[in-house]
């Protein structure tokens, strides 16, 4: 669709705003095990995360929308990935990135929380060991759709 | 935060000199993981470089003992999650040892097991030099290196199933012969493997600010090296040619034809050097292996007390029905005794200590994780340098924090 000149688009205010706001998530680097290499791998070429505008991958946590939890997360890092989450600004969204985040996975031990989401808030889950990018592009289409949608976190413009 | 928080310790509130205390990680983008070091600067100078671990501590061994033997190895390929293969390999050797059925493995599974394990090689000194390379400011470097790893994973999903932990390897043998399409794809690569490689070196290997970057840094003396336990391309970096593969052959790496490459610097450039020349070493290994897959054979063991008998056997004799269950079931028994058993991964010698009481299941599996020790030689090069070649430093060292935590 293109807008020639003289001609406009009308739209209301809270959709221009959600869908700029859907239209660039980024994420927090944060790498915990062996999901946040596939976390690297969505960046690269073969599945360029920048088509989403997720690319941007922010080292500090009051510049990043998302926390992608990739990988299992031990009971000393437990407090640290709370800090991180508690340290970012609002709105703010999580995906817990493979079985291990999601529930422990295979560590049924005394080691890994079983699930980050008895720490934080989760928003989205991927399933897998690891999950493979396209898994995780696909849970980011699920955030910008909750975004779009005006779903938890997302801005409430009002008149 | 309450119960894991530490206070500081009187020793760092009541500093007078002039340098402080400052945390760096465990969320860093140049740390290569879940690492924390806790620096003592003066300006930014490192005095002191204290690597604090276990952010990752996963419990891999403990869950191990919980595991018949080959479920455990579910558990061990996470722990260096680069080269997943490796791991699985390391250990089946071990437990094929303390069964004594090292000699029953069908050579074309060892054929198949030195290609995974060299291009598991390939695939993570891909990720390292894309990691190395964005520490650094090259972000294009890291592109090409995940574009060469997305092809070896691609080989591997077909063979074993998964991109990353395809559990390929078994006890006794493999999980099942090269898929159908398997060796054109790897032609493929081998042929993709030279102009890709030049490549890499085009982009880092004679560029000035990368050369300013690592060439005098991280200084490791071969006697500090050896001091340290530092194993693997890092100690090659400082002239020591210890290479496992060399030292004490195992699935047939003797027959192989390859270099060990080593350098006598010791410094950031010259660990980068020996890494990009072992990826070219290794691809001629893959080239020998290639070679030799042209004749078909078994890759499994001929053993139903330890394999599964051939899926077609199954209706047709009661014999195989009844080892199929009991495999499945129950796995098998590992005879009494203790193996260590070492191969060298792409960070350096990766070992099993394994000790069976005689169950089906493993009595404890301790793990010689090369990362571990690698990186322990941090606090042996960081003092003198600046904060800002640390990063230089871990990234040459190339930890992984699913081995050293375990």
């Amino acid at each position: 669709m293109s807008v020639g000149p003289g001609q406009f688009m009308l739209a209301r205010l809270d959709d221009v705003a959600r869908w700029a706001q859907s239209s660039s998530v980024w994420p927090l680097t944060m790498g915990l095990a062996c999901c946040a290499i596939e976390m690297m791998t969505v960046t690269s070429a073969e599945y360029d995360i920048a088509r989403l505008g997720s690319e941007v991958f922010r080292s500090s946590p009051r510049q990043a929308d998302l926390m992608i939890v990739s990988g299992r997360v031990a009971q000393k890092m437990g407090p640290v990935v709370k800090r991180l989450y508690d340290q970012m600004a609002d709105p703010k969204w999580v995906i817990s990135m493979g079985a291990c985040a999601s529930s422990g996975g295979m560590f049924d031990n005394y080691a890994v929380i079983q699930g980050v989401d008895t720490i934080i808030p989760v928003d989205v889950y991927v399933p897998g060991c690891p999950p493979t990018p396209d898994g995780l592009l696909y849970a980011v289409n699920l955030i910008q759709q909750q975004i779009r949608q005006g779903g938890r976190g997302g801005i409430v413009a009002k008149a | 935060m309450s119960v894991y928080a530490k206070p500081l310790s009187a020793d760092i509130v009541s500093r007078t000199d002039n340098t402080m205390v400052l945390s760096m990680g465990p969320q860093h983008p140049s740390t290569h993981g879940v690492l924390q070091i806790v620096l003592e600067i003066d300006s930014e100078n490192v005095v002191k470089a204290d690597p604090e671990i276990g952010y990752l501590h996963t419990g891999i061994e403990k869950t191990a003992e919980g595991l018949f033997w080959t479920q455990a190895q579910t558990a061990i390929e996470r722990m260096d999650y680069l080269a997943p293969e490796s791991n699985s390999l390391c250990y089946a050797l071990a437990v094929e040892r303390l069964l004594g059925i090292t000699d029953r493995i069908p050579p074309r599974a060892q054929v198949v097991r030195v290609l995974i394990a060299e291009l598991t090689r390939i695939a993570s000194h891909c990720v390292w030099l894309g990691t190395h390379g964005i520490d650094l400011g090259a972000i294009s470097v890291f592109f090409y290196c995940f574009d060469l790893r997305e092809n070896i994973l691609d080989f591997q999903e077909a063979a074993g199933g998964a991109r990353m932990h395809p559990n390929y390897v078994r006890i006794g043998g493999l999980n099942g012969d090269l898929p159908d399409g398997s060796l054109p794809r790897l032609d493929a690569l081998i042929a993709k493997f030279p102009g890709r490689m030049r490549e890499l070196r085009g982009l880092l290997q004679a560029n000035p600010i990368f050369q300013d970057r690592t060439i005098d840094v991280g200084y490791l003396s071969p006697d500090d090296a050896i001091q340290y336990g530092v194993t693997g391309p890092s100690l090659r970096g400082s002239g020591v040619a210890y290479d496992v593969r060399r030292a004490y052959p195992y699935c047939g790496y003797e027959t192989y034809d390859f270099d060990v490459p080593t350098r006598v610097e010791g410094d950031a450039y010259a660990r980068f050097l020996v890494r990009l020349d072992e990826m070219e070493q290794s691809m001629r290994i893959v080239e020998q292996a290639r070679r030799r897959l042209d004749t078909p054979g078994p890759v499994m063991i001929d053993d139903t007390k330890v394999a599964l008998p051939p899926k077609e056997t199954i209706a047709l004799s009661m014999e195989a029905l009844i080892h199929h269950f009991k495999v499945i079931s129950e796995g098998f028994r590992v005879p009494p005794g203790d193996v260590y058993q070492s191969v060298e991964g792409p960070r350096g010698e990766l070992g099993y200590y394994i000790v069976s009481n005689g169950d089906n299941r493993p009595y404890r599996v301790r793990t010689r994780p090369p990362s571990l020790y690698n990186l322990q030689a941090l606090k042996c090069i960081a003092p003198g340098n600046l904060i800002a070649d640390l990063v230089v430093m871990i990234g040459s060292l190339d930890p992984v924090f699913g081995e050293v935590d375990r």
